[in-house]
């Protein structure tokens, strides 16, 4: 059997073939032949052809619906789940190729034991960065003794599973010139230098605040959730790089919502896959029906050239090579003027300049020439 | 021999190969400037233009009867020709300002090189082609300016030893060198000191730049067809404003040239100078931020060069990449169902306005003069005849018979359009390929566009008063290429997703709805009824004297056709299959899932196993049916229909009451502080959440109990069952409850202070007191409940308002960044450097338009082979 299918190797997509392959499981020999050569057949029928213009066809597909989506900018998904973008502006915001997104999400998935739940609230909680001000109930100023007094809220405390040893090393760590002791519940923060002045000391307190104590930066709020028989964290805030370290982390399925920091982390091919996602995940939810074909080349388009680049007059279209094509984009007199610097030829390959001096555009059927032997 | 060759001559076809761009150095200038403007007069006594003036014959010709100097030609034939002027003094270049800055901070005052030392420069070409990689000009500019800055030797020439000076600039077009004002001639003679090595660090390309051209010492005189003058109705002229503002450049150029001449004080040509500055900088930019724009005596600001390039309104976008068009038409649409769906029908006044080009040759002249006979006022006639030579000659009752006498093979008749010639038809906003489709045009009376229904869903056109355009394809290629490419039937499937994108729409699908869902007729009427649709075959009715309406429909399948498929609403046995066998529709009713655009594979199916032409036509007949069955049985929406019975009635008070009860207690238990925290939320924000969640469940109950009760056959429920227009939550909505109006994801809360309406006390917190709207639109609303419905109304008015320019920018961008992605030959995806982005187009090379709802359907190939 499997000879029939490696023959249709190279000349079936591996996908329509792995279909097939399923599909046909325990048929007789003589119908898999058969099925496989309609299939083929079907599949050459339904190839693109050259000179296709895929590129305006994806644009339009993406671009129609755009006008049927919703503006609200957030939405409650479910009954306590965070706030997410959602609709046009995080579409615009995904192929403006922004590099500080609006709701960073991480949906963290987890290795076994704990992705059975085990210690799930706890595990979940290690993650969420917490900081001094989240776990203290008083600060104190002594002004004339140039200290700081605090208390910490033991129940706060308790809750994100932090003890006191774990502040007093955090605010050792992360504050100069100050000797910290400890006293019951009280912490006291004393002013090494004698002659420290009173701005000294209040500055000290407002970066005792921002302590960091525990957890993971930038992570906001985490929420665990049953999914498919298994338990994962959704957080807000996205830190890919140092969640993917943890060992409770499986490290091969946890993804963020961040093109950028993909990039970043992942690399190119990563972040093409999450603009996909994340722009087919917004199409859904609007319940609009856009071929992954076109979101694919809007992605590839965004990040062929080794990273991402929006598609604004910054990103992808400064890059073009013809000076008619920028211009009829955005800021035409600069790039005009800046062609002229640099004596830059266009060579008219692309659609608009062509447009403009009334030639065929190389796409389509003005791709091929015709060559006529004149007798 | 020599006429041969002419004749060759005049079809050489000349392509543009590449554009080069460049700055123009003076000599450029003067080279290509056939005149050189002395005065600013424009004419003389008797209205002719002067010479030497800014309307200078030799500049081009813009009055009829007028010949060109230059080239000889007449008006529209001459194109122009450039003029220059010699300034009196230099002036600077309000669009190189900037550079000039850089250039002058980055090289020496004395010898004029680049304040980099040799050995350097070598290590910073890397870093600046990044820096200008990342920020063009501007940023590689900017690099050299930190590199000389970060050198020890800020001040000093590594070559020369000589102290720099700091360099700043007045805006917008003063240099200062140590708070002394540096003059455009300074600026020019240390500009002319740079190198052409040195230039080309700055990414400027010697042999089409030279720093010294950025002063300009002659100003090129654009031609005047550039700048056409007006004539007003009174005779007076009105002149374009680029001609005003050349006149103000050169009256001042030329006092300036006598004040200098004269030997005025320095103070009097230095005032000259700058007024002669600002002109020549309004003329380039009149939106420079530190100079008052110059303005009209009306006072309305003048629209100089870069005004006329920018924008959507400038030469780029308006006229360039968008061109007017003749041979169209526009006007009112509305619909015919009874015509085909890839027909329009156009009204007689416009077929016999708009021609179609027919070339004349033997065979056909005799045929062609019968149109030059009935002229232009008779139709179908002819409108002009076209000389070999390109003359046009217009049919009128005096030429007429001249024309006819004259007509021989070669020449081109204009007839007016025949049913049958192809048109494009288009309605704004043109978003995907399918907002242009081709159709064969149908002569009819009456004054607007017939078009059919059905397609109204790609074009998004509804008849509340939409008008559409008509253009004809005067070139043989272009009606070849509107015919293969353009037809509605190839345009059938749509290369979003993969299915069909015409379908039937709101009476069509409750027409074949209610003849499916176990209609019966008598086989007159049947047969009358299939008549009208366009059925002729009725062998394949049953003989029998009363005939279902399934049978009915089966009529217009094709008797091989087999399809298995899911309907949305049930059958009077309570099944949604839908079983074609054999061409019979022996299961199902027919609704949206099957018959409605974007929807089931039904079409798709058709269309795959019969190709266009007869999918159009089947899809045709179907639609008829729905609409000539509906017409015939009668269909209307009525008060009634939303009725529901008293003990409906009572189970809906009693889910509200219930849970307006619910909320209250949750409000209590809130205010005692006991309610349980989402973990998260605030104790208001999992109130709030759980409110929302508490109204939206009763609301959907009551949506339930009204789906139970009401009367299946009253024409709301046909058309929320079929799916042709609302669906159950309208009808809820009418018969028992509208629901919770929110805002932003939730209830309202905004009004006064604590409270949504002084109506209230402040601080409620009850369903009502926050936009749930517990009555029915037939019950009537509360006058606050009819507020918060219009405030989620408004709300959501605006809300398109914005979202339309936000869609459109981004489309705009899409369309701009992909539009030259194509397919090549080694099927790999490029852009138009060539430069690979896919290597299969979507991965596995299918076109979604030829695809089935975006894949190859295994399934169905799989139960086709044996």
């Amino acid at each position: 059997m499997t000879k029939e299918y490696n023959k249709y190797k190279g000349r079936l997509p591996s996908n329509v073939l792995e279909e097939v392959r399923e599909k046909t499981k325990g048929m007789p020999e003589g119908r898999v032949n058969n099925i496989l050569k309609e299939v083929c057949s079907e599949y050459n029928k339904a190839r693109v052809e050259p000179g296709e213009s895929v590129g305006l066809v994806g644009a339009e597909s993406i671009g129609e619906p755009g006008t049927q989506m919703t503006l609200n900018t957030f939405h409650f998904a479910g009954v306590a789940e965070m706030n997410v973008t959602v609709g046009l502006p995080r579409i615009i915001e995904i192929l403006d190729g922004r590099k500080k997104i609006k709701t960073p999400m991480m949906e963290i998935f987890l290795n076994k034991p704990w992705s059975n739940g085990k210690d799930i609230r706890h595990l979940a909680l290690s993650i969420k960065e917490t900081t001094m001000k989240e776990i203290m109930t008083d600060l104190a100023v002594n002004i004339v003794e140039s200290k700081i007094e605090l208390r910490l809220d033991n129940a706060a405390m308790k809750d994100v599973g932090v003890t006191p040893g774990n502040v007093t090393e955090a605010l050792g760590k992360q504050l100069r010139g100050v000797s910290i002791k400890k006293k019951d519940d009280l912490i006291v923060i004393k002013m090494k230098s004698k002659e420290g002045s009173v701005g000294d000391v209040s500055k000290v307190k407002e970066k005792i605040k921002d302590v960091f104590v525990r957890g993971v930066k930038g992570i906001t709020q985490v929420l665990p959730v049953k999914r498919n028989d298994e338990f994962i964290i959704i957080a807000a805030g996205s830190n890919l790089r140092d969640v993917l370290p943890l060992k409770e982390v499986d490290e091969t399925r946890t993804i963020t919502n961040d093109v950028f920091e993909t990039a970043e982390v992942l690399g190119v091919e990563a972040a093409r896959q999450i603009i996909i996602n994340e722009v087919n995940k917004v199409i859904d939810t609007q319940g609009l029906n856009v071929d992954l074909r076109h979101i694919m080349l809007v992605a590839d388009t965004m990040s062929f050239s080794g990273d991402v680049k929006g598609i604004t007059r910054y990103g992808i279209v400064s890059e073009k090579a013809s000076v008619l094509a920028r211009a009829s984009f955005e800021t035409p007199i600069k790039h005009i003027v800046n062609a002229a610097l640099v004596g830059e030829v266009d060579n008219l390959n692309s659609v608009v300049e062509n447009v403009m001096l009334n030639q065929p555009v190389p796409v389509g059927t003005g791709l091929p020439g015709l060559v006529t032997k004149v007798k | 021999m020599a006429e041969e060759i002419d004749t060759q001559q005049e079809y050489v076809h000349k392509k543009v190969e590449n554009i080069v761009f460049g700055v123009a150095s003076p000599q450029l200038i003067k080279k290509m400037a056939s005149a050189k403007i002395v005065t600013p007069e424009l004419y003389d006594k008797e209205g002719y233009p002067v010479d030497g003036g800014l309307m200078d014959i030799r500049l081009g010709v813009i009055d009829p009867g007028l010949r060109c100097k230059t080239c000889g030609s007449k008006l529209k034939e001459c194109i122009g020709h450039f003029g220059y002027i010699e300034l009196a003094r230099p002036v600077t270049h309000i669009i190189f300002v900037n550079i000039i800055l850089s250039l002058l901070r980055s090289t020496c005052k004395e010898c004029g090189k680049i304040l980099i030392p040799k050995d350097k420069i070598g290590r910073c070409h890397a870093k600046l082609d990044k820096a200008e990689a990342e920020g063009e000009l501007e940023g590689r500019r900017a690099a050299i300016k930190n590199i000389i800055s970060g050198l020890k030797t800020v001040n000093k020439c590594p070559y020369c030893k000589a102290r720099q000076q700091k360099i700043a600039l007045e805006k917008p077009t003063t240099f200062v060198e140590n708070d002394k004002k540096m003059s455009p001639i300074e600026v020019r003679t240390r500009l002319e000191k740079i190198s052409d090595e040195d230039i080309e660090i700055f990414g400027l390309k010697p042999g089409y730049v030279r720093p010294e051209w950025m002063i300009l010492t002659v100003l090129s005189i654009p031609p005047v067809t550039m700048r056409p003058s007006i004539t007003l109705e009174t005779g007076e002229r009105s002149e374009d404003d680029l001609t005003h503002k050349l006149g103000d450049i050169v009256r001042i150029n030329q006092r300036l040239f006598e004040n200098i001449n004269a030997g005025a004080p320095e103070i009097i040509i230095e005032d000259l100078w700058d007024l002669l500055q600002y002109h020549i900088t309004t003329f380039f930019d009149n939106n420079v931020a530190q100079l008052p724009p110059a303005r009209h005596r009306s006072g309305q600001p003048l629209k100089t060069i870069t005004a006329r390039i920018k924008s959507k309104e400038g030469r780029i976008r308006h006229n360039l990449a968008g061109k007017r068009t003749n041979f169209s038409s526009r006007t009112v649409i509305s619909p015919d169902p009874m015509i085909e769906l890839n027909e329009v029908g156009v009204p007689k006044v416009v077929a016999m306005k708009l021609t179609m080009p027919i070339r004349v040759t033997e065979w056909n002249l005799e045929y062609l003069k019968k149109f030059m006979e009935r002229g232009s006022s008779k139709y179908p006639g002819a409108n002009y005849l076209i000389r070999p030579d390109g003359k046009k000659k217009k049919m009128t009752d005096e030429t007429q018979e001249a024309l006819i006498e004259e007509v021989a093979p070669g020449y081109i008749v204009e007839r007016h359009l025949m049913d049958g010639d192809i048109a494009l038809f288009n309605r704004q906003p043109s978003l995907h390929r399918m907002s242009m489709m081709s159709h064969k045009i149908r002569v009819l009376a009456g004054r607007t566009f017939r078009l059919n229904p059905a397609v109204c869903n790609p074009y998004n056109a509804d008849f509340d008063g939409d008008e559409m355009n008509l253009h004809i394809p005067q070139t043989e290629e272009a009606i070849t290429e509107a015919e293969v490419l353009m037809q509605v039937q190839t345009q059938l499937i749509s290369p979003r997703y993969g299915l069909s994108v015409i379908g039937c729409v709101q009476d069509a699908i409750s027409g074949n709805y209610l003849l499916t869902r176990g209609a019966e007729l008598r086989r007159d009427e049947a047969v009358d009824l299939l008549c009208r649709v366009g059925v002729k075959d009725f062998s394949k009715l049953p003989s029998k004297e009363m005939i279902n309406g399934r049978e009915i429909f089966s009529c217009i399948l094709p008797d091989d056709f087999n399809f298995k498929g899911k309907s949305r609403s049930v059958d009077e046995k309570g099944g949604n299959e839908v079983i074609i066998k054999s061409g019979k529709l022996v299961k199902g009713v027919m609704d949206r899932d099957n018959l409605g655009e974007g929807s089931g594979l039904l079409l798709r199916t058709i269309h795959k196993n019969y190709g266009e032409n007869k999918a159009i036509k089947i899809l045709g007949k179907i639609f008829k049916l729905g609409i000539v069955y509906l017409a015939r049985n009668g269909f209307t929406a009525a008060l009634s229909d939303s009725d529901l019975p008293e003990p409906a009635r009572m189970k809906i008070k009693d889910i509200l009451n219930k849970a307006e009860d619910d909320v209250n207690n949750l409000i209590n238990i809130y205010h005692q502080g006991k309610l349980e925290i989402f973990p998260g939320r605030t104790a208001e924000e999992t109130l709030e959440l759980k409110i929302l969640e508490l109204l939206n469940k009763s609301r959907n109950e009551t949506g339930i109990v009204v789906a139970e009760h009401l009367n299946k056959n009253t024409g709301s429920s046909v058309m929320s069952d079929s799916g042709s227009r609302g669906g159950p939550l309208n009808l809820a909505q009418m018969a028992a409850c509208v629901g919770q109006q929110a805002m932003r994801g939730k209830r309202i809360e905004k009004g006064y202070i604590g409270r949504t309406l002084s109506f209230f006390k402040k601080g409620d917190l009850s369903s009502n007191a926050r936009g749930f709207i517990r009555d029915g639109y037939k019950g009537g609303l509360t006058p606050y409940e009819f507020f918060f419905g219009a405030i989620t109304g408004r709300d959501s008015l605006m809300d398109t308002a914005l979202r339309t320019p936000k869609s459109g920018y981004l489309y705009r961008r899409l369309a701009n960044a992909m539009q030259d992605l194509k397919v090549e030959y080694d099927l790999t995806v490029r852009d138009a450097s060539g430069r690979i982005v896919q290597f299969r187009y979507g991965e596995d090379g299918i076109d979604v338009s030829k695809s089935e709802n975006g894949i190859i359907n295994i399934d169905r190939i799989i139960s086709n082979v044996k």
